[in-house]
């Protein structure tokens, strides 16, 4: 009997004991990210102080000799090469993700998936080692002079075929990020309704015009939510983009000039910067790059929220 | 029987569960030595166990100066700003002598090419633009240079190659010191940068007419090409041990061997040399760390110099390991230093 009496209490404790632990960990996420960002602006304060927000964002020059240091280079870095992926990533994500769910037997499509998804998890200095020593080469000898050669006449290619830069970093990149988009493009499609789609079949729509309009039209948000999560991760990615941008701190309007990015100057200055002042500008860029990603995640969480809203 | 060797195995096993443990933290460039050191000074003093992270010569001095490793190591010797954090005397202890060779890929170029400060200083500073310049064919007569751009190679992350690299090039080119500079990372004019002696070997190596810098053992592990450099005395020479170990002997060294060896006098001297340092604090805590420490240093600038040569460094000269020989005597424990754990 007193067993019997024990029992619910005791559940009751534990009830109590859990809800707690998960109210805890739902605090701590939060604190992680108030402390980081809290301590990024503690470290990065002088540099700011110093040459003023605006100014630390807009400067173009980044010595460390004179110790002057802007951010602008590697900002255009970072955005420049991280839209460009997404420019070549994003349609060939969503074809992979309509021939999966759509067209592609299931059996070939268990396989394909599995294959993409493998991509994710090849780690990103292995992609970085395969840049510069087998895509380098080919840029260079392959891509960069033929385009060089016909299309002198726009400001976009110009300056000598070194195989690295701006734009092999974008095609890494892409190559990077299309599990990603092409996962998160699978589940959207997966939410249209099947009676959609027969639908306008049904309506005498070809499969094209089935696929038009009955899955992608309506998609179009979600996919835009998709990219925009595949440019988060573009933006953050340092070892692959550093081993093949050429880590020069300039802006050119050439893709195939050499360049830099947020991410790839902190992975290359942190160890050896001595000095406070340097070490303050580079947790500044830290602190820009963190701000970056967290307004773009967030921007495409937001959509996906209201458009999973929207069809229930 | 069995049970009295069970209790000599685990009496013997506690004995030897708590080595001393000393950590250190600094400069890559040393890092192939230290490492062969410390596992063959672990071979000489069993109950000695050091833990070295290569982690950069700044996150070395920095580490130090925060007291969270008993030792720092450095390419370039702290500067006075960095010193005036301590409020204990930081010993700078030579250990060896490495060289920055200039290296290139000029597919059919088979003999070295010969270089003197000014037109070094020239290519990097962009000024020299094409290998069939008429300074680069002065001073190579009989070689077919190639018509083509000189792509530059630089290290994109901060070290100490760039550090000893380009504090020679100011040294020899006074346009060099008005618009570069001297550090661990400058702004270099032009050309492409990549990270790591892995990431200049790689633009080079791929790349016809590419030039960078990089550290000897590096060229000589990957048989990359290297230039010949014109010293102070007029002569070319080619970067090897020797050459290095003769940088260090026309320089006046001082009392506490914080001391540039670039463009250094000698006939025979190689001109982009340096010493590479550890760096203790003077009045240490733990007397038991101390003396270890103190062993250790005296182990590696006596009969730890005779590992040097197969991995690419220079030993010191006799005359000047003895000296600092001295200045590792010099290291005590005292219970009222606030330092070094």
């Amino acid at each position: 009997m007193p067993f019997a009496r024990k029992r619910p209490k005791d559940i009751n404790a534990g009830d109590r004991r859990f809800l707690m632990g998960m109210r805890l960990s739902g605090i701590a996420v939060l604190l992680l990210l108030l402390s980081l960002l809290f301590y990024l602006y503690r470290l990065a304060a002088p540099a700011l102080e110093r040459f003023g927000v605006w100014n630390f964002l807009r400067g173009r020059d980044w010595n460390a000799v004179e110790e002057i240091y802007g951010a602008l280079p590697f900002l255009y870095g970072t955005l420049l090469s991280s839209l460009l992926a997404l420019f070549f990533a994003v349609p060939i994500s969503i074809g992979v993700a309509l021939f999966l769910n759509d067209i592609a037997p299931r059996r070939l499509a268990t396989l394909l998936g599995f294959l993409v998804e493998m991509l994710a998890a090849i780690p990103s200095v292995v992609y970085g080692l395969w840049g510069l020593f087998v895509f380098v080469p080919f840029m260079r000898q392959y891509i960069q002079p033929p385009l060089l050669q016909y299309f002198d006449f726009l400001p976009l290619f110009e300056g000598a075929p070194y195989g690295v830069g701006l734009l092999t970093a974008s095609f890494i990149l892409a190559v990077m990020i299309i599990p990603t988009i092409t996962a998160i493009s699978r589940e959207i499609f997966r939410t249209v309704p099947a009676v959609q789609r027969e639908g306008a079949l049904a309506l005498g729509a070809t499969r094209w015009e089935a696929l038009r309009l009955a899955v992608l039209k309506p998609s179009t948000i979600g996919l835009f939510a998709a990219g925009v999560l595949g440019l988060g991760r573009a933006m953050g990615e340092t070892m692959a983009v550093t081993m093949v941008i050429g880590n020069r701190p300039d802006i050119s309007t050439s893709l195939l000039a050499p360049a830099h990015s947020m991410a790839s100057v902190l992975a290359n200055e942190y160890a050896e910067a001595t000095s406070d002042l340097h070490m303050s500008a580079l947790a500044g860029i830290g602190l820009a790059l963190f701000l970056l990603s967290f307004v773009v995640n967030a921007s495409a969480r937001l959509v996906i929220w209201r458009v999973g809203r929207a069809w229930k | 029987m069995k049970k009295f060797l069970a209790i000599c195995t685990l009496a013997s096993a506690s004995a030897m569960a708590a080595p001393t443990l000393i950590n250190g933290a600094g400069a890559t460039f040393p890092f192939p030595l230290y490492s062969k050191w410390f596992s063959e000074y672990a071979k000489v003093k069993p109950g000695v166990q050091v833990n070295y992270n290569s982690i950069g010569s700044g996150g070395g001095i920095r580490q130090l100066l925060d007291n969270t490793v008993h030792f720092g190591a450095s390419d370039a010797p702290m500067t006075s700003e960095e010193e005036s954090k301590s409020t204990v005397k930081v010993l700078h202890v030579p250990t060896v002598m490495g060289s920055v060779v200039v290296t290139y890929n000029l597919p059919g170029v088979t003999k070295a090419l010969r270089l003197s400060p000014d037109t070094v200083a020239g290519i990097f500073l962009g000024k020299i633009a094409k290998w069939d310049d008429a300074k680069i064919a002065a001073e190579n007569p009989g070689v077919a240079l190639p018509k083509t751009a000189i792509l530059v190679a630089t290290r994109s992350d901060g070290s100490g190659t760039t550090a000893i690299f380009t504090d020679y090039l100011a040294k020899v080119s006074p346009e060099w010191k008005s618009k570069v500079g001297a550090g661990k990372s400058v702004k270099w004019p032009v050309g492409l940068s990549g990270k790591g002696n892995e990431g200049v070997t790689g633009l080079v190596k791929q790349t016809p007419g590419a030039v960078g810098y990089v550290e000897l053992i590096y060229a000589l592990s990957n048989k990359l090409p290297v230039a010949e450099i014109k010293n102070v005395a007029g002569n070319y020479v080619m970067p090897s041990i020797e050459s290095t170990t003769a940088a260090a002997q026309g320089v006046q060294i001082p009392e506490d061997f914080k001391v540039s060896i670039t463009n250094a006098s000698g006939k025979k001297a190689y001109s982009i040399a340096a010493f590479t340092y550890l760096l203790v604090y003077e009045k240490m805590k733990d007397p038991a760390v101390t003396a270890e420490l103190v062993a250790l240093m005296k182990w590696a600038l006596t009969d730890g110099q005779k590992f040097a040569k197969d991995l690419g460094y220079a030993p010191l000269p006799a005359a000047l390991a003895k000296r600092a020989l001295g200045a590792v005597a010099k290291v005590k424990a005292e219970a009222s230093a606030n330092v070094a754990r």
